[in-house]
């Protein structure tokens, strides 16, 4: 072949300079970038709102906020981390930018359509975003918009609604996307049996956010229908019915746990096995547990609605369902462990957040058991208890598989090394913080402390007290962090910094635009160290 | 990776196909009309689902599809019907 | 790098999406699934005041254009194209006849005060409300959907005129088609629910 000049796909080569080449861009590494920068700004304002509670939870009584302001402060916490920073999370940042490349692709199978979701998010977050300064004041509902409040509350629920609607549309095109990209452009050799564990986590991923967000957008509409047209799908006083909501809601969102935590796991199935520099143990059993979890994680839903009235049959059926779909998740973690054990581990930064993720994951995965079951969950339901094990899971979990991701891919995002003991002392205060600021809400909940409460009797101060100190140790943390990897260029990285073994780092860091001037063919597993 | 194995339907066939198609329209409309009480849902659907079968397979060209469309399809719908099975686990056992 | 078609990756893309779809009418589906059993007497009742005849043309109007689109195919394929736009236009007109005669079914309604959040639907039984606000819902967002999936063939129409859909390059019209017999197989479904079981 002649001679090409191959440009990084961080310099501007096309029609646009500057801010536009980003903003017309369909480089599926740009785009992934462009996902994350929204999302960091997202996280932040998410994780502020969050201590803001805290911090009013300091003493019992009234701090500096008063209880309609508290009530919609959780609400546009919990809308602006669930619906618009972990649901794209790891699969619109990292899977935009690392899949193709593991592949051995040169872009997603719709690259134009790729931009258009990134778009639909932006339009999405925004309308979302709107409900807290236009109408009668900020939503009040929670996260979840249950009915029949969501349909007669007078604040602004329906453009919080709709922004998730939107949102939600954005995630079903991008889940569209990855499925044909992996269905399609997996380079020449590579077999689904070849395929890295990341994108098999995406793939699974993907169908989940193909097939259980159309019912959530459904119902979003019909929630818009009841308060704009009084049609009374879900209000009493028309016949309607309120728990016929619970179900249509958490037959998305419960699936949309997994839509979170899928990816997740795959950053850590791809991260382990490079730092210990081991095959990973059981390649058939993570790759089809990811897909054991997607299916029967679409049968779970009603595991949230123990307490709602119900039939009892519907109940343990659930929890029977519940507890199966705990079992591909422990075989992930098995094989975690066992892929270090005699491994010549190195402890990076990157696989100090895994470690994290492990050992947060593990202690949301089992108090979700006793969530799952019956008997303890009526005890423990709507309470502190629930809050701590969901923040165990979703922060604890993706959020630290972010972090172990992006600490991985950086030097191939960038071209640039971060400053490892910085980025060890950034996990120090997440990790510490983090703990200090879920585990007493453990405590707090056995001890009666209910969610969503503005104000508590005196016996569970300490417990919040604790909690608000954790969430500014937490704070400190991603600010050392993001500080640390974004305020000056590190050394120059080289193409394969850990010694990874997957396609991506074969090519330069950061890769060229094409990725790869000529399709890799494949013909072993992927992971193959001695 | 273009069009190698194309297939080209004769228009006959889809005119049959509509043909049948108007045939089990005519049946699932008489049907309404004989009272079978309980059953009547049922028959209905019954006959709706063999008129989508056949959009599916002729109308959609499944038929000439790689056959990784129909698992798709088949399992896209399984899945659905599974989430209506255990809505009703609470509805009808309430 | 050379331009990279992928006509099986297209298709594939556009099943995914009719699944989206499938599930988005899934979930009202179920609405009435779980309604229906709640208020089956009413439902039957209520079912009565929708014309059967109406739906029963719009029916076989639905079912004409599916095929009219899918020969429509076969004819680009064969490089017919005069009888590929043609097969279209026919499919247009059926769109036309179905959205007149669903004007005149809601038109009807709404002159008779049958509308939802109306104050005669109000004060109906809990099953009738629940009956027609489903009936205007579903059927509303399957119009919605009849009329992108007309703009879609009306664009299709278009560029078979121009030549840039032609029998090397068809995934458009193919998907296309795809839209529309998605649009035929929900009504194939929503007939016999609301206006059949009387």
């Amino acid at each position: 072949m002649a001679e090409t000049i191959t440009h990084s796909y961080l310099e501007n080569t096309g029609r646009y300079k500057g801010i536009m080449a980003w903003l017309t861009t369909t480089d599926h590494k740009r785009i992934g970038l462009m996902y994350m920068y929204a999302m960091m700004v997202f996280f932040i304002v998410g994780a502020l709102l969050g201590e803001l509670m805290r911090l009013e939870l300091f003493r019992p009584g009234q701090q500096f906020m008063n209880a309609q302001t508290y009530n919609g402060i959780f609400t546009i916490h919990g809308i602006i981390m669930i619906f618009t920073v972990v649901i794209p999370g790891l699969a619109a940042v990292f899977g935009n930018f690392a899949m193709p490349m593991q592949i051995g692709a040169h872009d997603v199978a719709f690259p134009r359509l790729n931009l258009f979701s990134w778009y639909l998010f932006i339009l999405g977050a925004a309308i979302a975003l709107s409900s807290q300064f236009m109408g009668n004041g900020p939503p009040d509902t929670g996260w979840t918009f249950y009915a029949p409040y969501s349909t007669q509350t007078h604040t602004n629920v329906v453009a919080a609604v709709f922004g998730a609607f939107i949102l939600g549309f954005s995630s079903i095109l991008t889940g569209l996307n990855f499925i044909v990209t992996i269905h399609r452009l997996r380079a020449p050799g590579m077999t689904f049996f070849r395929m890295p564990l990341f994108p098999w986590s995406l793939y699974a991923t993907a169908w989940i956010q193909v097939l259980a967000t159309p019912i959530v957008g459904i119902t979003l509409l019909m929630v818009i229908a009841e308060r704009w047209l009084r049609i009374g799908f879900f209000d009493p006083s028309l016949g309607g019915d309120p728990i016929l909501y619970q179900h249509l809601f958490w037959i998305y969102s419960h699936p949309a746990v997994y839509i979170m935590i899928l990816p997740a796991m795959g950053v850590i199935t791809e991260i382990i096995p490079t730092f210990a520099q081991r095959r990973v143990f059981g390649y058939k059993a993570i790759a089809l547990s990811s897909i054991a979890i997607a299916l029967v994680g679409y049968f779970v839903w009603a595991h949230h609605m123990y307490t709602s009235g119900m039939s009892m049959t519907a109940r343990w059926v659930f929890s029977l369902l519940t507890f199966l779909v705990a079992v591909p998740s422990a075989i992930k973690v098995f094989n975690w462990i066992t892929t270090m054990y005699k491994g010549s581990i190195s402890v990076k930064p990157p696989f100090l957040y895994a470690l994290g993720f492990i050992f947060l994951f593990m202690i949301g995965g089992l108090t979700g058991l006793s969530l799952g079951s019956l008997a303890t969950d009526v005890h423990v339901h709507d309470t502190a208890y629930v809050v701590a094990h969901f923040h165990y899971i979703i922060f604890g979990g993706v959020g630290f598989a972010f972090f172990a991701a992006l600490h991985y891919w950086y030097p191939k995002m960038y071209g640039r090394m971060y400053n490892f003991k910085r980025a060890n002392i950034a996990f120090g205060f997440l990790f510490v913080g983090f703990n200090l600021l879920y585990f007493p809400q453990f405590v707090l909940g056995i001890m009666g402390m209910p969610r969503r409460y503005f104000d508590y009797l005196p016996q569970f101060t300490l417990g919040h007290q604790i909690s608000a100190v954790g969430g500014l140790i937490l704070l400190i943390g991603i600010i050392i962090m993001i500080a640390n990897l974004f305020s000056k260029k590190g050394a120059k990285a080289p193409d394969n910094p850990w010694g990874g073994s997957t396609l991506e780092w074969t090519i330069s860091s950061p890769p060229s635009q094409e990725n790869f001037d000529e399709l890799p063919v494949v013909t072993g597993e992927p992971y193959d160290y001695k | 990776m273009t069009h190698t194995e194309t297939h080209i339907t004769d228009y006959r066939v889809y005119g049959w196909v509509l043909f049948a198609l108007l045939v089990l329209t005519t049946i699932t409309i008489t049907v309404t009309w004989i009272d079978l009480s309980a059953l009547t849902v049922l028959v209905a659907l019954m006959i709706a689902s063999v008129k989508s079968f056949i959009v599916l397979k002729y109308f959609m060209h499944l038929k000439f599809e790689s056959r990784l469309f129909t698992v798709f399809v088949v399992m896209v719908l399984s899945i659905y019907l599974l989430v209506i099975g255990l809505t009703f686990f609470d509805y009808l056992l309430r | 790098m050379e331009i990279h078609r992928d006509d099986i990756g297209a298709r594939l893309g556009m099943w995914l999406f009719i699944f989206t779809e499938i599930l988005l009418f899934g979930g009202l589906f179920l609405v009435y699934a779980v309604m229906r059993h709640r208020y089956s007497v009413e439902f039957h009742q209520a079912a009565h005041q929708l014309n059967a005849f109406i739906g029963t043309v719009n029916t076989v109007v639905l079912l004409l254009s599916s095929a009219t689109v899918a020969m429509s195919i076969t004819a680009v394929q064969r490089g017919e194209k005069r009888k590929g736009v043609l097969l279209l236009f026919i499919t247009l007109l059926c769109a036309g006849v179905f959205l007149f005669n669903k004007y005149l079914e809601w038109g009807h309604k709404i002159s008779i005060g049958l509308y939802p959040g109306s104050d005669m639907m109000i004060g109906l039984k809990h099953g009738y409300i629940l009956f027609f606000s489903l009936y205007f819902f579903m059927t509303g967002l399957h119009m919605l959907h009849l009329v992108v999936g007309s703009i879609i063939l009306t664009i299709v129409m278009l560029k078979i005129q121009t030549g840039s859909i032609n029998p090397g390059k068809y995934t458009l019209l193919e998907n296309g088609g795809l839209y529309w017999h998605l649009v035929d197989l929900i009504w194939i479904f929503l007939f016999p629910l609301l206006y059949l079981i009387t």
